[in-house]
C-alpha cells in the first residue's frame, strides 16, 4: 500500500552498502553520512564523495529543506507512474547541505514554489522499506 | 612523427593481493573507490587532484554510463573519461592514454583502475531485472535505489527541472524556448535529409503541443530515430592529401560532473562552461570568429544553456539573445543549420555526431540550400546524460 501513489513499485532494492539506510526508513529516520574529515553527504555510499575516506558514520537528517527545483510530469516517464499523473519530481536541498531526489506530495502543481520550505513525510510501501517524500511547509498565516 | 614527450609519470599505485579463493566480495562502486583511495594515498595526493578517469569495462551497477556513475560516486570532476576494453592490455593501455591525455593538456591527474573482484550474490534478481528494463542500471546502482523509485527516470524530467530553476533565477518564457525549436525547423526545411523537412513550425504550434514535463512541450523534446554517422580524423600530414578541405581540431575540452541531475552542482551554470572554456583557451579563437554554432539539442533548454555557458552571451541573457538573433542559416547567429536533432532527428547515440558532420559539410561548402556564405570556424558541443558529460570542439578549416 502507498499513501501517496497508486502503485508501490518500484521499491528500492538495498545492497550491502545501503542496507542500513533503508533499514532506518522503517523507523522513519532519514540517514545521511559523515566522514572523518567532517564532510556530510547523501546518498548512502561506501566512500565519501568529497575526500574518498572510508571512515564513515551515519547521522540522522532533520527532514527539513528547500525545493531546489521540480517538474510536474503530465505524461508518465515510466509505466509504474502512469496512474499517478500528474506527479511532481523534486530536487530537495536538505538543511544539512546535500541534495536529494524525491517526490513532492500534498500539494497542487500550481502551488509549488522553488526555494520554498519543505519537510519530510514517509510512505510505508513494504514491511522492509518506507519511502522518504517531501511536502511544502504550511505558511504561517495561510488560510 | 610525434609521440609522447615523456612529460607524464606514474606517481602512485595500489594492488590487492591476488587470491584464488576471494576473502571477501565487493560491490563494484566500492572496489573502484577503494582502489582509488589506496593509490592516491600512496601518491600523497587527494581525490581533489584527480581530473581524469580510465576504467575497465566491468562495473556491477552499470552497463552504460560507467564513467559518469563512478565520477558521481567518487566526487570527481573529470576532463577525460574513458572505459577501456583491451583485455589483458587494459592496464598498460590505460597508462598510455593517461599520458597522452595529460601531455595534450586535457587533464592533469588520471586515475587508471582495472579490477576483477567477486561481487556478492544478488538476492533480488527479479527486482533488479525490472530496473534494468528501464535502462536505469542494476542492483546496487545509485539510480536503481535513489532515483528511479522516485520517478526520476530517462532525461526529460531532469531538463525540465533545469528549465524551471533557470526560470526562477533569471526569467524565461515558453515563447523564448519555442523560438529555438522554430528557427531550427526553418533550417530543417532546407535539409533534404531532415525528418521534419516538409513540416513548417510556428511558436503557436510548439505552445499548443502537449505539455510533457513542465515547462517542456512535446515539440521541444527530441524524437528518437534510427541512423548512424562516421567521421574520419587524421594527422595533418594525411589531411594535406585528403580530397576535402581539412577541419583541424584546434581546441577541445571535456567535463563530466555527475550522473543524476540532482547532483549537477548548479542547474543554471552548467558543466558546459568548463569544457567550452578549455576549448576556447586551447584554440585561441574568439567568439566573434565563429561562423556556426553546432550545439547538442536534446531539448530547447539545452541550446539556451549552451549559448550562455559557451560564452556567446552573458549568464541570464540567453532568453533575450535567442529572441533578438536569427538562429537560421539565413541569420546573424546560425545554430544547428541541419535542423538540430529536434528537427533533423536523433539517431540514438549517433545523434550527437550530426553536429560534427554538419559542421564539416558547411566548412567544405556542401550544405546545399542551407549553405552559409562563409564557414571557416565552428564551435561544436556534445552533451550526454542529463548535462552529465560535455565535450566542446573548435574546428578551423585549413
Amino acid at each position: 500500500m502507498s499513501t501517496y501513489r497508486k502503485e508501490t513499485v518500484p521499491i528500492p532494492v538495498p545492497s550491502p552498502i545501503t542496507q542500513p539506510f533503508w533499514d532506518a526508513t522503517k523507523e522513519h529516520r532519514l540517514l545521511l553520512q559523515t566522514c572523518d574529515s567532517g564532510h556530510i553527504f547523501y546518498y548512502a555510499r561506501s566512500h565519501c564523495p568529497n575526500c574518498l575516506s572510508s571512515q564513515l558514520e551515519w547521522v540522522e537528517a532533520s527532514g527539513r529543506g528547500k525545493l531546489y527545483s521540480y517538474t510536474v510530469a503530465w505524461r508518465e516517464q515510466s509505466p509504474d507512474f502512469a496512474a499517478d499523473v500528474p506527479y511532481i519530481i523534486a530536487a530537495i536541498t536538505l538543511d544539512e547541505g546535500p541534495r536529494m531526489t524525491s517526490l513532492l506530495v500534498e500539494t497542487k502543481p500550481e502551488d509549488v514554489e522553488i526555494d520554498g520550505a519543505v519537510e519530510l513525510v514517509w510512505d510505508d510501501v513494504s514491511p522492509e522499506i518506507s519511502m522518504p517524500y517531501f511536502r511544502p511547509v504550511a505558511k504561517v498565516g495561510a488560510a | 612523427m610525434r609521440g609522447l614527450r615523456g612529460d607524464a609519470a606514474i606517481v602512485g599505485i595500489a594492488e590487492f593481493a591476488p587470491e584464488r579463493k576471494p576473502s571477501r566480495t565487493w560491490m563494484g562502486v566500492e572496489v573502484y573507490s577503494e582502489l582509488a583511495r589506496q593509490a592516491l594515498a600512496d601518491a600523497g595526493l587527494s581525490i581533489r587532484d584527480v581530473d581524469g578517469l580510465i576504467t575497465g569495462n566491468n562495473l556491477l551497477e552499470a552497463q552504460t554510463f560507467i564513467p559518469a556513475t563512478l565520477i558521481e560516486y567518487m566526487g570527481i570532476e573529470s576532463h577525460f573519461s574513458e572505459v577501456l576494453d583491451l583485455g589483458g592490455a587494459a592496464g598498460a593501455g590505460a597508462v598510455l592514454r593517461a599520458a597522452a591525455a595529460i601531455e595534450s593538456g586535457f587533464c592533469d591527474t588520471v586515475l587508471c583502475i582495472i579490477q576483477t573482484t567477486m561481487p556478492p550474490t544478488n538476492p533480488h534478481a527479479a527486482a533488479t531485472q525490472r530496473a534494468r528494463d528501464w535502462g536505469g542500471g542494476v542492483w546496487g546502482s545509485p539510480q536503481a535505489e535513489f532515483e528511479i523509485p522516485f520517478g526520476a527516470i530517462q532525461g526529460s524530467y531532469g531538463y525540465a527541472m533545469i528549465a524551471n530553476r533557470y526560470k526562477h533565477e533569471y526569467g524565461l518564457t515558453y515563447e523564448q524556448l519555442a523560438k529555438i525549436a522554430v528557427d531550427q525547423r526553418t533550417n530543417a526545411l532546407a535539409n533534404p535529409k531532415a525528418v521534419f523537412r516538409n513540416t513548417p513550425l510556428t511558436i503557436e504550434d510548439v505552445l499548443n503541443s502537449p505539455m510533457i514535463v513542465e515547462p517542456l512541450h512535446l515539440l521541444e523534446i527530441v524524437m528518437p530515430c534510427f541512423g548512424g554517422a562516421a567521421v574520419v580524423v587524421s594527422s595533418k600530414e594525411t589531411a594535406a592529401r585528403a580530397k576535402n578541405r581539412p577541419a583541424y581540431i584546434i581546441g577541445a575540452g571535456e567535463n563530466t560532473t555527475h550522473r543524476s541531475v540532482t547532483y549537477d552542482p548548479d542547474f543554471t551554470h552548467s558543466p558546459i562552461k568548463a569544457a567550452a572554456d578549455r576549448a576556447w583557451a586551447m584554440s585561441g579563437v574568439k567568439h566573434g570568429e565563429i561562423d556556426l554554432a553546432s550545439l547538442y539539442d536534446c531539448y530547447t533548454i539545452t541550446v539556451l544553456l549552451t549559448i550562455e555557458d559557451a560564452g556567446f552571451c552573458a549568464k541570464g541573457e540567453g532568453p533575450k539573445f535567442v529572441e533578438e538573433h536569427n538562429l537560421t542559416y539565413k541569420g546573424d547567429f546560425p545554430v544547428n543549420t541541419h535542423g538540430g536533432q529536434l528537427s533533423f532527428g536523433q539517431s540514438g547515440l549517433a545523434g550527437g555526431m550530426s553536429h560534427v558532420t554538419e559542421a564539416y559539410l558547411q566548412m567544405t561548402g556542401r550544405a546545399g540550400d542551407r549553405q552559409l556564405r562563409r564557414c571557416d570556424t565552428v564551435f561544436v558541443n556534445g552533451n550526454g546524460g542529463i548535462m552529465s558529460e560535455q565535450v566542446s570542439l573548435i574546428l578551423r578549416g585549413g
